[in-house]
């Protein structure tokens, strides 16, 4: 078999792990599967492409950056959407999640989440169509690199942001207060108000980390493969896989968990055909909920 | 006494509005000493505590900490204000290093000031420096409590409060506790500590007060306390036949 699919599998594991942080960070601090997450994604890529013709009508088009299909103006405009997504999600927290939460019943904030989940995807249908759309249809030329592996500069690009991000989130939960903050508040809540951790200020920061990723990983599909309103909702199991097969809390483990999918799912799709790319995911999940329910690098509760 | 540090005013609290545990309970905390709070199971000295850490809804009465109503503080802000709470169980983060879990609590210190501080720390409880790296819930039952200990230590809190630091341990790491407990006796730090082991309690702390049915029924000297006749009867009162024995 052709050795393309790593490639692939690592380009949509990098998106599946992406997404997955936002999903295991706000599972395993405000303890609720966040169904909305996938449209998070949704509504940052849209606002991206929103920022990106807004520059585009203000200054004339950008020249793309050397071989790459997009120019500064998208990676301007990614941070403008990665800033308008955790506003967005915060907000949502605001009127909607944090209220229920109060309440103490988490399947009540699940399945608000699932309701805001379809409120959101309804908006972008209504407001963009459900005609897909792209950040560019210029076509790369993928470029050899040994072993019958062909790679595009945009892709090379992507994985490179992917790597940066996920060591910079690494980074943040093992070496700062903040980060310390967060691991303290997802082992014992009320532990952490004792040492005198503001429990909002922390939830405040997981929104923000987990909705400016799911933005980012939302441009990357937009950018490979296309953008359409159901473009996030359709990551969501691959997303919850990967949390659940790395184990709930862990950022190195969504990241791996969602690299293992992507390659397994790009493999199947070389094996057996791409009718069965879905329903890999679900495989891994229920496997994982079998034999280990815990994850790769997931800890029994205590 | 010195001057006061801790001064709690006919405490009301509970869990559930218009059943309260704390039913009007009084005590004070003079800087530098050692107070006990005993009583029977179910006395509420759990629920004192927690209340005055602001861990439980407060009904009735007010807390003050030098000076300064605590009542309405929330929980977080009990640190900043120089209460150190620490938990009779789940009071250590079992999956951050020990080394973190210090570093954790550290939020209201000065950024530079931490490193030292925790080596002071590593200085008072010469146990955790090897362990310095190691997963908090790989620890022992006698070493997890020095952990909680030194992390609500490290903030140089007002009062410390504790919470049967005893519990659930083995005979051998009840009295390791113990040792650190008199160590802190001598480092001048003011503690309030609720116990279940009397006869211990009363070695190391200065006076004590026996609570019963959520309120403060007796007070006195510590070293005194165990022979008075008034506590064997509160105790002998609540439950008779276990206490007939040798306990109290």
């Amino acid at each position: 078999m052709s050795l393309q699919f790593i490639v692939d599998g690592l380009l949509t594991g990098s998106m599946i792990g992406l997404g997955a942080i936002g999903v295991t960070l706000t599972y395993s601090i405000l303890r609720f599967s966040n169904f909305a997450h996938g449209d998070f994604m949704a509504w940052g890529t849209y606002a991206t492409l929103a920022v990106v013709s807004a520059i585009g009508a203000t200054f004339g088009k950008m020249a793309p950056i050397g071989p790459l299909s997009f120019g500064w103006s998208l990676l301007v405009a990614l941070v403008v959407g990665m800033a308008f997504t955790a506003l967005l999600a915060l907000l949502l927290d605001k009127v909607l999640f944090s209220r229920l939460r109060s309440q103490g019943q988490a399947i009540i904030v699940v399945m608000a989440s699932f309701g805001a989940s379809m409120a959101l995807r309804s908006l972008l249908e209504f407001t963009f169509t459900s005609r897909p759309t792209y950040f560019s249809r210029a076509i790369q030329i993928a470029m050899p690199i040994g072993f019958g592996i062909r790679i595009t500069p945009d892709q090379i690009a992507l994985l490179l942001l992917t790597a940066v991000l996920v060591l910079g989130v690494h980074l943040l939960m093992t070496r700062t207060q903040t980060g310390r903050s967060m691991q303290a508040l997802s082992q014992n809540a009320a532990l952490a108000r004792i040492v005198g951790i503001n429990v909002a200020k922390v939830v405040r920061v997981t929104w923000i980390v987990g909705g400016s990723l799911a933005c980012v990983a939302g441009v990357m599909i937009g950018i490979l493969v296309q953008i359409r309103p159901f473009m996030g909702f359709d990551m969501l199991l691959p997303m919850f896989a990967a949390a659940i097969l790395g184990g709930i809390g862990s950022i190195p483990g969504a990241v791996l968990g969602g690299l293992i999918i992507g390659l397994a799912e790009a493999g199947a799709v070389q094996l057996i055909g791409a009718e069965w790319r879905a329903a890999v995911s679900f495989i891994i999940l229920m496997a994982v909920l079998f034999v280990r329910p815990i994850g790769l690098f997931g800890v029994g509760e205590r | 006494m010195s001057e006061t540090v801790l001064d709690v005013r006919n405490l009301e609290a509970g869990y559930e509005p218009g059943m309260p545990i704390v039913r009007g309970a009084s005590i004070t905390v003079g800087k530098g000493e050692i107070v006990v709070v005993l009583g029977p199971n179910g006395a509420g000295k759990s629920t004192f505590i927690k209340a005055i850490a602001g861990l439980v809804p407060i009904t009735g009465g007010t807390v003050f900490l030098d000076g300064k109503d605590i009542t309405a503080a929330p929980a977080h802000t009990m640190v900043r204000l120089g209460l150190a709470f620490v938990p009779q169980t789940e009071n250590i983060f079992p999956l951050m290093s020990v080394e973190d879990n210090l570093k954790v609590a550290c939020g209201i210190l000065e950024r530079r000031e931490i490193p030292a501080r925790i080596e002071e720390m590593y200085a008072a409880f010469p146990d955790l420096v090897r362990q310095r790296r190691t997963a908090a819930g790989n620890l022992s039952g006698g070493q997890r409590q020095m952990l909680a200990v030194a992390r609500a230590l490290i903030v140089h809190p007002k009062v410390l409060v504790l919470d049967e630091p005893s519990a659930g341990l083995s005979p051998k790491f009840v009295s390791v506790v113990f040792e650190m407990l008199a160590g802190i006796r001598r480092s001048d730090v003011t503690v309030l500590l609720v116990e279940q082991n009397a006869k211990a309690a009363l070695a190391i702390g200065d006076r004590a007060y026996v609570l019963v049915e959520g309120k403060d029924r007796h007070e006195g000297v510590a070293s005194e306390l165990w022979s008075d006749p008034v506590v064997a009867e509160l105790y002998l009162g609540q439950r008779p036949q276990h206490h007939k024995g040798g306990a109290a």
